[in-house]
C-alpha cells in the first residue's frame, strides 16, 4: 500500500470515529429523549434531555471538533503530509 | 498606534473596536439618565454602528480577485471562527430562535442541535478538502472536480435557490429593525437595511464582508449576552445562567401545572392580530417525538454542510490546517450565544409568568396590564397583545399574547433594564441579519460573476471588467432581495428553515461524494443536484398545496425528499455511466493530502 493509501485509510478511519460520536449526541440519544428527561440524573439539576439539547450536545460537537483537528494534523504529520509556512 | 500590516495587528485593532463600543453603550447610558429620548438612542445604536461597518468596507476596498472572492487567503483562524459565526448567526438566530424556544420548547431545540451538529459534517467530510481545491465558489469546486460547464451551473441554480429564499430573509429582518429602532415605514427601512448591506461588501468582496463580520460578531454577542446576564441577576436567579437555572426551568414546569394549557376557541383567536402566539406547549418536558426532532435536527446539519455562504468562509483561512481549526472556532462563537438562547427563553417566561416576581402579569388584574408603560409600547407596535376571554378580569396564561421576536426585543424592558439595553439589542439584531445577508448576496454575486459570466460565457475577461461584473451583480441581488422581502411572503424562521432544505437536497451529496467517492463522475452529479432539488422543491408545493405528504416529512423537512433522491440518482448515474478520467480521479487523490499546491491556481 502507498504511502497516500495508508495516509487515506487512517483519515478515513477517523472520519468514522468522529462520525459516529456525532451520530450518538445529534441523533442516538434524542431517539430516547422522553426516558433520559426522566432520568435522575440532571446536569446543574437542569433535566437531562432538556440539558443536553441546551448545552450537552453543543459543547460536545466544540470539543468534537477540536479533538478531530488535532488527531488530523497527528495523522498529517507521520505521513509528512503537513503543509509547511507558505506553501499554497 | 498601529505599526505594520493590519493582519499582524487584528488582536489590536479588534480590541481598541470593542473597547470603544463599551465606552459607546455607557455614554448611551449617560445620555439616558440626562434625559435622552428612548427613540434618540435607538437611532443612535443603529446609526452608529453601521456607519462604522460601511466605513471598514470602505476601508477594505481592493481590486485583486483574490482579495475580493477569498479575501487574500489570509485571515487567521480565530478570526475567521467569529466572521463565519457573524455570517451563520443570522437575524433568525439572534432575533427569533429564543422566541421560538419559548413557545414550542423542545420540539424547536432541534435547530440548536442541528445548527451546532452541522460543524461536525462541515470540519470532517467538506471544509479542508475544499480549501485544498483552492477554489473560488462552491460551483468551482463542483465544476471543476466533475468537469463541464453543466455541472458547474447546475450548482449555480442549486446555490442562487438556496441562498436566495435565505437572503430575502434576512433583508426583511434588517427591515424589521431598521424600522422599528429609526421609526421609518418597513417598505423604506428594507431599503435603507440594503444600503448598509451594500456599503460593506461592494467595494471590498469578501475581505471587507470578513473584517465587518468581525466587527459585527462582537456587537452581536455583546448584545445578547449582557441582557442574559443582566436579567438573570436582577431577578436573582444566579450570577452565570447557563448553569443555575435549574429552579427556574423547574418553577415554570409547576406554574404551567397550576395555570393549565387552557385551548382557546377559534371565534377567540380570530381576534389576535397576526404572527402573535401564546404559550401552548410546556417549556421544558419532551413535548415531540423522536422522529418530529431528529428529522429537523438532520435536514439543518446537512443544510448547515451544503450552504455555500458558510462554505465559502473556509476558503479565506491561510492553509487547510487553519481551515480545520477554524471550523472549531466557528462553532465555539457560536456555542456562546446558542447557549444562551434557551436561558434566555427560560428568563423571559419566568419573568412573565411567576406571580412572585414584580414583572409577573399572568394573575393580574386585565386593565392593570393594560395600563404598563412596556405593554403599550409593544402593543402599539403589534408585537404583544392580551384580552379578557374568559370574562373573569384577570390575565389567564392563555390570554397573553406575542411575537417571536419580542422575546428578544422586548424581554429586557420587561425585567425593567434601562433602554439603552434595548438599544443595544437592536444593533445586535441589525448587526446579525446584515452580516448574514452579505455573506449571502456575495455568494450568489461571485458564483453569477465568476462561475456564470468569466468560467461559462466570457474566460477571457480581464480583472477589471470582471470586477465590475461582479460589483454591479451583487447590486442588482440585493435589490432583487429586498424587493421580494418588501412582499413578506413567509416568516423569516420559515424562510431560513427552507434555505436548507434546499441547499441539502441539491449540493449535500454531490460535494460530500465529490471529495469521498473517486467514482462519482459529471452526469451523476447533474442528476443529484437537480433531481434533489427538484423532487425537493415539488414535495413542498405539493405539501403547502394540502399534500398529506408521507413518513411525517413536513414543508419544514422537505430536504430529507430531496437529499435521498440526490443520493440515489447519483450513484445510479454514476455507475451506468462512464468512470472519470485518470486527471480527475488524480485531482482527488491530491485533494486529500494536506501538503503540495492547490488544485486551483492562485489565480483563476
Amino acid at each position: 500500500m502507498s504511502k497516500q493509501e495508508q495516509h487515506w485509510e487512517k483519515t478515513r478511519n477517523l472520519l468514522f470515529i468522529t462520525l459516529a460520536i456525532w451520530f450518538v449526541f445529534s441523533i442516538g440519544i434524542f431517539l430516547f429523549g422522553a426516558e433520559m428527561q426522566e432520568s435522575s440524573i440532571r446536569p446543574f439539576g437542569y433535566p437531562l434531555t432538556y440539558w443536553f439539547t441546551c448545552q450537552g450536545s453543543l459543547a460536545i460537537f466544540v470539543i468534537l471538533i477540536f479533538w478531530f483537528a488535532g488527531r488530523q494534523e497527528k495523522i498529517d504529520d507521520e505521513f509528512g503530509f503537513t503543509e509547511r509556512e507558505g506553501e499554497q | 498606534m498601529i505599526k505594520g500590516k493590519f493582519i499582524d495587528n487584528l488582536p489590536k485593532v479588534y480590541g481598541i473596536y470593542t473597547g470603544g463600543f463599551l465606552v459607546f453603550i455607557i455614554i448611551m447610558a449617560i445620555a439616558e439618565q440626562a434625559g435622552m429620548s428612548a427613540k434618540m438612542i435607538g437611532i443612535f445604536f443603529v446609526a452608529f454602528t453601521v456607519l462604522i461597518y460601511a466605513l471598514i468596507g470602505w476601508l477594505s476596498r481592493t481590486l485583486q480577485t483574490d482579495a475580493y472572492y477569498v479575501a487574500g487567503r489570509q485571515v487567521p483562524t480565530v478570526f475567521n471562527g467569529m466572521a463565519t459565526a457573524a455570517d451563520w448567526m443570522s437575524g433568525a438566530s439572534f432575533v427569533a430562535m429564543a422566541g421560538g424556544i419559548y413557545f414550542k420548547g423542545y420540539g424547536y431545540m432541534a435547530l440548536l442541535v442541528g445548527w451546532t451538529g452541522g460543524y461536525v459534517l462541515v470540519a470532517s467530510l467538506l471544509a479542508p478538502y475544499l480549501r485544498k481545491f483552492g477554489c473560488y465558489t462552491v460551483p468551482d469546486f463542483i465544476g471543476t472536480r466533475y468537469g463541464g460547464n453543466l455541472a458547474r451551473f447546475s450548482a449555480v441554480i442549486v446555490l442562487t435557490v438556496a441562498s436566495f429564499t435565505y437572503v430575502t430573509a434576512q433583508i426583511n429582518a434588517t427591515g424589521t429593525i431598521a424600522s422599528v429602532a429609526l421609526d421609518i415605514p418597513f417598505e423604506i427601512a428594507v431599503y435603507v437595511g440594503l444600503a448598509s448591506i451594500l456599503m460593506c461588501s461592494m467595494l471590498g468582496g469578501m475581505r471587507a464582508v470578513t473584517w465587518t463580520q468581525v466587527a459585527q460578531y462582537i456587537v452581536l454577542i455583546i448584545a445578547y449576552l449582557l441582557p442574559v446576564f443582566w436579567i438573570s441577576n436582577n431577578i436573582g436567579a444566579g450570577f452565570f445562567p447557563h448553569f443555575m437555572l435549574a429552579d427556574e426551568v423547574a418553577r415554570i414546569a409547576e406554574l404551567e401545572g397550576q395555570f393549565g394549557f387552557v385551548k382557546n376557541s377559534a371565534a377567540d383567536l380570530a381576534t389576535v392580530p397576526k404572527g402573535l402566539a401564546g404559550i401552548t406547549k410546556p417549556h421544558s418536558s419532551v413535548n415531540a417525538t423522536p422522529w418530529a426532532f431528529i428529522s429537523l435536527a438532520v435536514c439543518m446539519m446537512a443544510g448547515t454542510a451544503s450552504l455555500p455562504h458558510v462554505m465559502m468562509r473556509y476558503f479565506t483561512t491561510p492553509s487547510v490546517r487553519t481551515a480545520r481549526r477554524s471550523v472549531g472556532w466557528s462553532l465555539f462563537f457560536i456555542f456562546l450565544l446558542y447557549s444562551s438562547a434557551p436561558m434566555l427563553a427560560t428568563l423571559s417566561k419566568i419573568s412573565l409568568m411567576d406571580p412572585n416576581l414584580a414583572t409577573g402579569i399572568i394573575g393580574k388584574s386585565i386593565t392593570e396590564v393594560q395600563a404598563l408603560d412596556w405593554y403599550q409600547n409593544w402593543n402599539q407596535a403589534k408585537l404583544m397583545f392580551v384580552s379578557d376571554f374568559n370574562g373573569n378580569g384577570t390575565l389567564e396564561l392563555n390570554e397573553f399574547f406575542m411575537k417571536g421576536s419580542a422575546v428578544v426585543l422586548a424581554t429586557p424592558e420587561i425585567a425593567g433594564l434601562p433602554y439603552v439595553i434595548s438599544g443595544l439589542v437592536a444593533a445586535g439584531g441589525m448587526a446579525a441579519a446584515m452580516s448574514t445577508a452579505d455573506g449571502l448576496v456575495l455568494a450568489i454575486s461571485n458564483a453569477l460573476s465568476h462561475d456564470v459570466y468569466y468560467k461559462i460565457i466570457n474566460p477571457k475577461a480581464e480583472t477589471a471588467k470582471r470586477l465590475i461584473v461582479a460589483r454591479v451583480l451583487l447590486v442588482l441581488i440585493g435589490f432583487a432581495g429586498a424587493t421580494i422581502a418588501a412582499l413578506e411572503i413567509q416568516g423569516i424562521l420559515g424562510s431560513v428553515i427552507w434555505a436548507f432544505d434546499f441547499a441539502m437536497s441539491g449540493l449535500f451529496f454531490p460535494l460530500v461524494l465529490g471529495v469521498w467517492w473517486k467514482r462519482a463522475n459529471a452526469p451523476g452529479a447533474v442528476a443529484g443536484m437537480l433531481l434533489g432539488l427538484i423532487s425537493g422543491t415539488a414535495y413542498l408545493v405539493w405539501v403547502r398545496s394540502g399534500g398529506s405528504g408521507f413518513l411525517g416529512i413536513t414543508q419544514l423537512t422537505f430536504g430529507i425528499v430531496g437529499a435521498a433522491v440526490s443520493l440515489v440518482s447519483m450513484i445510479v448515474v454514476s455507475l451506468i455511466t462512464t468512470a472519470p478520467d485518470a486527471a480527475t480521479q488524480k485531482m482527488v487523490d491530491d485533494v486529500r493530502v494536506p501538503s503540495g499546491k492547490t488544485i486551483l491556481g492562485k489565480q483563476h
